[in-house]
């Protein structure tokens, strides 16, 4: 290892964390003879609690997007990289909503459109919440009985989650080769003609399904089977006492009581699919554009084509569509009542 | 609010006939069935990582090799002690673990107090502040990597850890919060008001009450926060591009380019650095899981 090196991530690393420390100290200070010494409120302590948090979001959330949103009004870009100003005030930066329109009327990336995208998003997220979500259950309800081996099982059937997801995407990566990947070996073995999953856009999508199902099934299957546990056995005894079949008690008794665990879980699950930029830009390695999903095109355009301004009002359009599905659900499963008493 | 699910009376179906067969046994063929479905997704889930092992073990000439033998003809070390020896591959790590720890553990300290105050106190602002926070799921990376880009590049803070480590440190923060302040309710408050009446200040209350009674939540906050900041990718490749700062997931695509592939290396970087992970989370799953499910998805 490079001495140096070593040396300056040490000192930058704790240098930094030292001026965090002796910022919030100073916050802290200041909070207190304000709120205590000349307020004398009673809010002093729950405000001076929250005060490092909001001030650490503000910089690093609120800040930055406002920013963004002032971006999303100007034609920065690689070619105009200058300070944009308040909205263009004092230069020629500033177009007004041109960049939100084309964002509908025009390419987002080099071809493809808006349209194409959202859709490929929401197929994209529709098929892996299925599937996570069927998967995990079968998965649950398979391992939440009395068994051998059940710890084994339960430790393999996690590894997809608790290894590096860039290291166990660059491996499926890697085994979608055409000619030396698994995938297509493990096809020829039962005859079958080897897929061109990096190369066709159909079979990319469809290795960067397979591969995100793989990924999230294990997330899934723990979460349900925490709510399985917490169902208790007295209903089944109930139930069979009075001759329910299985089935019977299934609908009945586990699907009623997964719901509290279940809704949130595909809120959130629905929510991480739809913003999962990890799984398409390490399958895809940002070669075909046909595969790319909004959250990905985003990146592309901000990061490969450089056109800030368009990619600051798409990113809002995305934030926009992700805020109104989640209020609407949320709303209709009510399923974030009591978080707030 | 307990962090049990809400258990209501289930109206029970089928009140037809009665049979005593309680705790009923499955069939020799059931569990057959049972137990084949699980090894076939115990090897569907393994078999990437089985592969990695495999490849890894490969000498330099048998790269593209197409037998699928656990143990390759020629089984080597070389590429273990190869990128050891003579990549960075050390440097990134110890640059993405000096990193890590240290915003975790900010994290976990800005999280760990606002979430007292969401818990245990009413103040303006409380309700629209969880809701901001939950809020802030919804954002996607990209959207946050186009403004952070520009304006580390205006503050010349690109090429530095400074504002990586302060990037890191709050992200996780919103998450932390939830569950955390999920986990405090659940603990009573009567422990805390019994030790006020003993004499101790609210804060201390919250030191020596609180907080210790909180360990199972703060490990698991800690390991989020960690596994977080472990695999971030996108915020080091806008932030990083300097040979000596790279982390390792970065460095790891250098592998890929400058030594044109060589596939067991690639692989053995990837287990060396997988393995420490993989066993961490293997040994805090079941907190893991308590902990998000009583506190952040339950709410």
């Amino acid at each position: 290892m490079n001495l140096d090196a070593v040396t300056t991530a040490l000192v930058q690393v704790g240098l930094t964390l030292v001026v965090i420390v002796a910022l919030v100290a100073i916050l802290e200070g200041f909070l207190y003879l304000l709120l205590v010494r000349t307020l004398k409120t009673r809010l002093a302590v729950p405000l001076m609690l929250v005060a490092p948090a909001v001030v650490g979001l503000a910089i690093l959330i609120v800040f930055p997007l406002l920013w963004e949103l002032n971006v999303s009004f100007t034609k920065m870009s690689l070619r105009n990289f200058r300070d944009p100003g308040f909205l263009g005030l004092g230069n020629d930066m500033f177009v007004g909503i041109t960049n939100y329109i084309e964002v509908f009327t025009l390419p987002v990336l080099k071809l493809t459109g808006f349209w194409q995208l959202f859709l490929q998003t929401v197929v994209w997220t529709v098929i892996n919440i299925t599937f996570h979500v069927l998967g995990g259950l079968a998965l649950a309800l398979l391992l939440h009985r009395p068994m051998r081996g059940k710890g084994i099982y339960r430790a393999l059937i996690i590894l997809p989650w608790a290894i590096p997801q860039v290291i166990a995407l660059l491996v499926w990566r890697t085994e979608y080769n055409f000619e030396f990947g698994a995938v297509n070996q493990l096809l020829g073995l039962v005859g079958m003609a080897p897929v061109p999953w990096l190369s066709d856009p159909f079979w990319n999508f469809a290795a960067m399904i397979i591969t995100n199902v793989w990924l999230g099934i294990p997330f899934m299957m723990v979460l349900i089977l925490g709510g399985l546990q917490s169902i208790s056995a007295e209903y089944y005894e109930a139930a069979e006492m009075d001759g329910a079949t299985s089935r019977q008690s299934f609908r009945a008794i586990t699907l009623p009581l997964l719901r509290p665990v279940l809704t949130p879980a595909i809120i959130l699950g629905t929510v991480w699919t739809f913003n999962n930029i990890n799984v398409p830009f390490f399958i895809n390695q940002n070669e075909l554009e046909s595969s790319d999903i909004l959250v990905t095109a985003l990146f592309r355009q901000a990061f490969q084509y450089n056109r800030y301004g368009d990619a600051a009002a798409f990113a809002f359009v995305i934030f926009a569509i992700l805020l109104v599905f989640t209020v609407f659900y949320v709303r209709r499963t009510g399923s974030l009542k009591g978080a707030y008493e | 609010m307990s962090g049990q699910p809400v258990v209501q009376p289930i109206p029970i179906v089928g009140t037809k006939k009665r049979t005593a067969t309680t705790g009923r046994r499955d069939s020799f063929r059931k569990r057959l069935l049972i137990h084949s479905i699980l090894i076939f997704a115990c090897v569907v889930a393994a078999f990437p990582i089985v592969r990695v092992f495999s490849v890894a073990l490969r000498p330099g000439n048998r790269l593209l090799d197409s037998n699928f033998s656990l143990i390759p003809d020629g089984a080597t070390l070389d590429a273990f002690v190869s990128v050891l020896t003579k990549s960075d591959l050390p440097l990134w790590l110890f640059n993405s673990l000096v990193i890590t720890t240290g915003t975790s553990f900010v994290g976990l300290a800005i999280a760990a107090t606002s979430a007292y105050a969401f818990s245990r106190f009413k103040f303006p602002g409380r309700g629209v502040g969880l809701t901001m926070l939950l809020a802030t799921q919804l954002i996607p990376a990209a959207m946050l990597l186009v403004p952070l880009y520009i304006l580390a590049t205006q503050f010349q803070m690109a090429n530095s850890f400074v504002g990586m480590v302060i990037a890191l440190s709050v992200t996780s923060v919103p998450f932390s919060i939830w569950i955390l302040k999920g986990y405090y309710d659940t603990v009573p408050v009567e422990l805390e008001e019994a030790a006020r009446i003993d004499g101790c200040s609210q804060l201390e209350a919250f030191w020596r009450i609180l907080l210790p009674l909180s360990t199972p939540a703060l490990v698991i906050v800690f390991l989020f926060n960690f596994l977080a900041a472990w695999n971030d990718y996108f915020l080091a490749r806008i932030l990083i591009s300097k040979e000596d700062l790279l982390t390792w997931p970065l460095g790891l695509q250098r592998f890929q380019a400058q030594f044109q592939t060589q596939w067991n290396e690639l692989a053995a970087a990837s287990i060396i650095i997988s393995i420490p992970v993989v066993l961490l989370f293997l040994y805090s799953s079941k907190w893991l899981i308590s902990g998000v499910t009583a506190g952040g998805v339950k709410g």
